[in-house]
């Protein structure tokens, strides 16, 4: 099953029959099988699935993060598929931001610094006015002198999105960025990230086990056993509950 | 939990093989000593066998005066030929043989410059023909006046062959002789022990080389059948009387192989010295990789605890491992030191002109020193960390790691007191407090210091890492290498300092010797006025020296105003040995080194006459008009009357004797020559005119004054530089300890190289990172070495004020070197790390658990 939002010219991150194998012969796990996807221009898209399921496999590698075994990938215009190192860190670096589960921060650079990392390894100045907006969209305005061991879980989850939105990706894949948080702590991030796609027109794809933080999204694709089984749009905890549950069973099966 | 300690060895090779590595290299020295000491040992003891197989009994005149100060250097004392006579009527001896063997016998090689053996004897003696030991290749026996019979090895060594017509320097200056054969030794040897020979017709030896005629060196006996050799010995010793040393061959030849020896034990302590430095620094390296694995380890170690394992156990497991690695570590240093012993022992064979080698032995000593020194070590650079480990709560495995620095107060006072102490003991030591054991007191103050500076490294890293990071700051992956570099400060103190043993080392010496040679050139320019100095570079135990001729034919020269020949030995003044010199015209000495009377005359020098500096009067309580008895090397006990008595300076001091007395000297030529212009003359115009009159004196080469000091003092530069070379080693092992901090730093960090990586930094810009971390730690190493070292050697430089050297130098450009060279050091050093670090997978790094 394909994704059904349609070929459109502002996707801005795009599976094409996207297979990924790993290991061989007996031991041979097919993680993906012939993905298919894409992830409009604005709008806060996320991938759900039991574990197992392919789904951070999916994001890594639409992220460029992990190699495809068949299919292509692309991040707006640039096709993603066959880069080589250079190419793909320069991908990382102009296009992509990431939010991680945790360590998600240089120990050794205040919070500032952190969230300006990414510009310049890259060599660019920020744009100060968004870097104001940022800033105090993720209220830490007084934390930004502070290293991160001296920041809370949800502070610095909150560095993290900050560092992503900075650069102004063409998308933004967090992966779990709420599953070692408290529920007040994750939903002042997942608030912050609906709030970037709505305000600011940011395009972020998320994964996650969690309905709660699905619910935040504009769309949640479903994975079961490395293919797309479902999605919807406008989702709420209690429809991904559904969805979920239903998922659980043909799994199984298939499995 | 010996199963859990071997398993978490097994996973950790790498790094356990990098910090071995720096014990392999430590007990690779102290084995390697023994090995050589040993192997070297027996090979001369065999070659003093064979030398001394044909002797009985050896009969030579005591000594007119106990040199013994060098080893083999007794000189060889005449006695009339008569003496061959009564040993020949004493009852049981089957042959006696007059022989004449004294040290000194130098051959001119077809270059024109005079062979040398660098140490073993150049023997010149009479022929006596061919024996089981000796046996001639080629030619004939000495038959003529001029004619010479010498060793293959000195034949080849010389590039001379048989019918060459050569020049032998003796006791007397240049003769030309007719080379009509050439001998080797049994067992196919070209040379024993690499001691060059020559060998005249008995009368011309006689002459040559002992100065007088019918007379002998020594007197070779064989017993009759059924007499022993002791019996023979007791016999000859009661026939030839008190005058005499009557000694069997064997008595002889463990006699010269213990001279040998104790050469050989000063050279075991050297390289013993370089094992500790070595291992000072191993032990740093082993102690900075046990914190690290024990840090990193902390989940697995608390894990442990809680299910039940105890703080003994955990202390355990941890020695445990260093034990592994200490033992697996002595046993490939001692196979290396074995390795390196035996070529050391054979290249100092082949160097000794073919010392046949007996076979490599590997004494108790090495193996027991091998495994000691390892094992201890080891286990003792381990024991912190295991305490450190014991320490970790249970609970650290359920919380996430992120162990809080702990404060540096107790680390920084530790080191404050070290270095007290270090810094006292060097005090009493340089001070000259501490008697006997002065050079123990120097050395335990030095290794105080050092581990003090080391305690107190990571309070000044974190400032000086500062300020050297700034030269980065404008690049990012500086920036963060910088960072990192700053991120532990007991890590990048401990590797950092042992590069900083080995430069402070390099720094210390250079500053001691650079000192020394610039207070030596300064003494020499105040000091010698003459224009022009006939000297030449000692390369063995005899000084070398010219024709006296020469100094006539030079006075002669035109513009040439005053002409000094020194003459040197050592002698009994008074009962007393001492240096005592001779000089052929005091006049122009006093001149030439600005001497001044404090009474009496010292411008003259009559027979029977000496001149004395005013401290070796005032310590033997002389003055003018006393009568001192000196006996010399040669001839009897002769009183001298004081003369005159001349302000000591520090150059010039002790006894003058006139040129009379050199005859008696050992060497009875002069050792260096003082020429002095007219005004006006050009040195530059006299200098090939003199120059032109050393043909003959091959030893020996004039230099203007300049050039002179320069030369003398250059004699330090290659002591420097073989110093240099030995500690580069030690410099070496501090390299390893970077790598190894490096590698596992980055092992680490994998996660933190994977977000980097993640937010775009590139591969080339990651290795530029871990680059500017180990320069920053090797140059801030090496910044502490430098200080250190100027430090230790102005130190040392202060306390030898009262032996004249009075400079301090600090070697600026050398030092500028040494941190150039530490970051290069570093940039070799971060190679494969970084490498690995740009390496690494992305994705495999952020899932890294």
């Amino acid at each position: 099953m394909t994704a059904t939002t349609g070929q459109s010219a502002s996707a801005a991150a795009r599976a094409s029959d996207v297979w990924k194998v790993y290991g061989s012969g007996e031991a041979q796990v097919i993680a993906l099988r012939g993905v298919s996807a894409e992830f409009e221009r604005g709008r806060f898209t996320a991938i759900m699935g039991p574990s197992g399921s392919g789904k951070s496999t999916l994001m890594h590698c639409l992220a460029g993060l992990d190699s495809v075994t068949r299919g292509t990938v692309a991040i707006g215009e640039t096709t993603v598929t066959g880069l080589g190192d250079a190419g793909l860190t320069k991908l990382r670096r102009d296009k992509v931001g990431f939010i991680f589960q945790q360590f998600n921060l240089l120990p050794t650079l205040t919070a500032k610094e952190n969230i300006l990392l990414p510009l310049s390894i890259a060599g660019r100045k920020p744009d100060p006015a968004w870097f104001d907006v940022v800033i105090d969209t993720v209220g830490l305005r007084d934390r930004l002198g502070h290293r991160p061991a001296q920041l809370s879980g949800g502070q610095q989850q909150r560095v993290a999105c900050a560092r992503a939105l900075v650069a102004r990706p063409e998308v933004i894949f967090a992966d779990e960025p709420t599953g070692n948080l408290d529920s007040r702590s994750g939903a002042e991030v997942l608030n912050f990230l609906r709030d970037s796609v709505r305000q600011h027109g940011q395009t972020i794809v998320m994964v996650t086990h969690d309905p709660t933080a699905a619910a935040y999204a504009d769309r949640v694709v479903f994975l079961a056993d490395g293919q797309i089984v479902s999605e919807l749009i406008e989702p709420t905890a209690d429809t991904v509950l559904d969805t979920m549950k239903k998922l659980d069973t043909p799994a199984e099966v298939a499995g | 939990m010996f199963r859990a300690t071997v398993k978490s060895l097994l996973a950790r090779k790498v790094r356990l093989i990098l910090s071995g590595l720096a014990v392999v290299l430590g007990v690779m020295f102290v084995s390697g000593a023994f090995v050589l000491t040993d192997t070297l040992g027996r090979s001369f003891d065999s070659l003093f066998a064979d030398a001394y197989a044909e002797v009985d009994v050896n009969v030579a005149a005591k000594p007119k005066l106990e040199l013994g100060e060098l080893e083999g250097e007794q000189l060889a004392t005449p006695f009339p030929a008569s003496t061959v006579e009564t040993v020949r009527a004493v009852d049981g001896v089957a042959e006696a043989t007059g022989v004449v063997a004294a040290d000194g016998a130098r051959l001119i090689g077809s270059n024109g410059k005079v062979v040398t053996s660098f140490g073993p004897p150049q023997l010149g003696g009479n022929w006596t023909g061919e024996s089981d030991l000796v046996r001639l290749r080629e030619g004939r026996a000495p038959q003529a006046d001029d004619e010479i019979v010498i060793n293959k090895g000195l034949a080849d060594a010389g590039r001379v062959a048989l019918g060459d017509r050569v020049g032998v320097l003796t006791l007397q200056p240049r003769k030309d002789f007719t080379i009509v054969g050439i001998f080797g030794y049994s067992g196919d040897r070209d040379s024993l022990g690499g001691a060059n020979e020559v060998m005249f017709t008995t009368p011309v030896a006689q002459q040559l080389m002992l100065g007088e005629s019918d007379v002998f060196s020594n007197v070779v006996a064989t017993a009759a059948d059924g007499v022993s050799d002791e019996q023979l010995r007791d016999a000859v010793a009661a026939a030839v009387g008190d005058g005499y040393v009557v000694k069997t061959g064997e008595q002889l030849s463990a006699d010269a192989a213990a001279g040998l020896k104790e050469g050989l034990s000063f050279f075991n302590r050297i390289l013993l010295g370089f094992a500790a430095v070595a291992l000072l620094v191993g032990t740093f390296l082993i102690l900075n990789t046990f914190s690290i694995i024990v840090a990193q380890r902390t989940r697995e170690l608390a894990l442990l605890r809680a299910v039940g394992a105890s703080g003994k156990q955990i202390i355990g497991s941890v020695v445990l491992e260093a034990i592994a690695v200490g033992l697996i570590a002595s046993v490939f240093g001692l196979a290396a030191g074995i390795g390196i012993g035996a070529l050391l022992a054979y290249l100092f064979g082949n160097l000794a002109g073919g010392l046949a080698l007996a076979g490599v032995g590997v004494p108790a000593s090495a193996v027991i020193g091998a495994f000691g020194v390892g094992l201890v070590i080891t286990v003792l650079a381990a024991l912190l960390p295991a305490l450190r480990a014991a320490r970790i709560p249970p609970i650290a495995a359920m919380q996430d790691v992120a162990t809080p620095d702990r404060p540096l107060t107790k680390v920084t006072v530790g080191g404050a007191l070290v270095t007290a102490i270090g810094a006292t003991l060097l005090f009493l030591g340089l001070g000259g407090h501490a008697g006997d054991s002065t050079l123990a007191t120097i050395l335990g103050g030095v290794l105080f210091t050092f581990i003090g500076v080391a305690l107190l490294t990571p309070l000044i890293s974190r400032p000086v890492v500062a300020a050297l990071g700034t030269v980065f700051s404008g690049w990012v992956p500086g920036k963060l290498g910088r960072l990192n570099s700053g991120r532990n400060p007991r890590r990048t103190a401990i590797t950092a300092a042992a590069l900083m043993v080995g430069i402070a080392l390099v720094t210390g010496i250079t500053v001691i010797l650079d000192s020394a040679k610039s207070s030596i050139s300064g003494l020499a320019q105040d000091s010698i006025s003459a224009e022009l100095v006939i000297a030449g570079a000692q390369s063995g135990p005899r000084p070398p020296t010219f024709d006296p001729a020469v100094l006539d034919e030079a006075k002669a020269i035109p513009g040439v105003r005053l002409v000094d020949g020194e003459y040197g030995d050592m002698a009994l003044v008074g009962g007393e040995r001492t240096w005592v010199g001779a000089s052929s015209e005091p006049s122009a000495l006093v001149e030439m080194f600005g001497l001044t009377a404090t009474a009496g005359d010292i411008g003259r020098l009559g027979p029977g006459q000496m001149l004395i500096s005013s401290d070796a009067a005032e310590s033997r309580g002389l003055s003018v008009g006393s009568t001192v008895p000196v006996q010399l090397a040669r001839g009897d006990e002769r009183s001298y009357t004081v003369t005159g008595i001349y302000q000591s300076t520090p150059l010039f001091g002790g006894v003058t004797l006139p040129a009379e007395a050199a005859r008696d000297f050992a060497i009875p030529q002069p050792i260096q020559g003082y020429i002095q212009l007219e005004s006006g003359v050009r040195a530059a115009d006299v200098l090939p005119r003199v120059e032109a009159l050393l043909t003959d004196s091959p030893e020996v080469s004039v230099a203007d004054r300049d050039a002179f000091i320069e030369q003398q003092a250059g004699q330090l530069d290659g002591l420097l530089q073989m110093i240099q070379i030995l500690l580069a080693l030690a410099i070496v092992i501090a390299v390893l300890g970077i790598v190894n901090t490096l590698a596992l730093s980055v092992l680490e960090r994998t996660r933190e190289l994977g977000l980097l990586r993640a937010i775009g930094l590139r591969r080339s810009q990651t290795m530029g990172m871990i680059t500017v971390e180990a320069v920053v730690i090797s140059v801030f190493g090496a910044l502490l070495g430098v200080v250190v070292g100027a430090g230790l050697g102005a130190a040392v430089v202060e306390a030898l004020r009262d032996e004249g050297i009075t400079r301090l130098v600090l070697p600026w450009g050398q030092m500028g070197v040494f941190l150039g060279l530490a970051a290069i050091i570093g940039v070799i050093a971060a190679a494969l790390p970084a490498i690995r670090a740009a390496r690494i997978n992305v994705l495999g790094a952020i899932a890294h658990d």
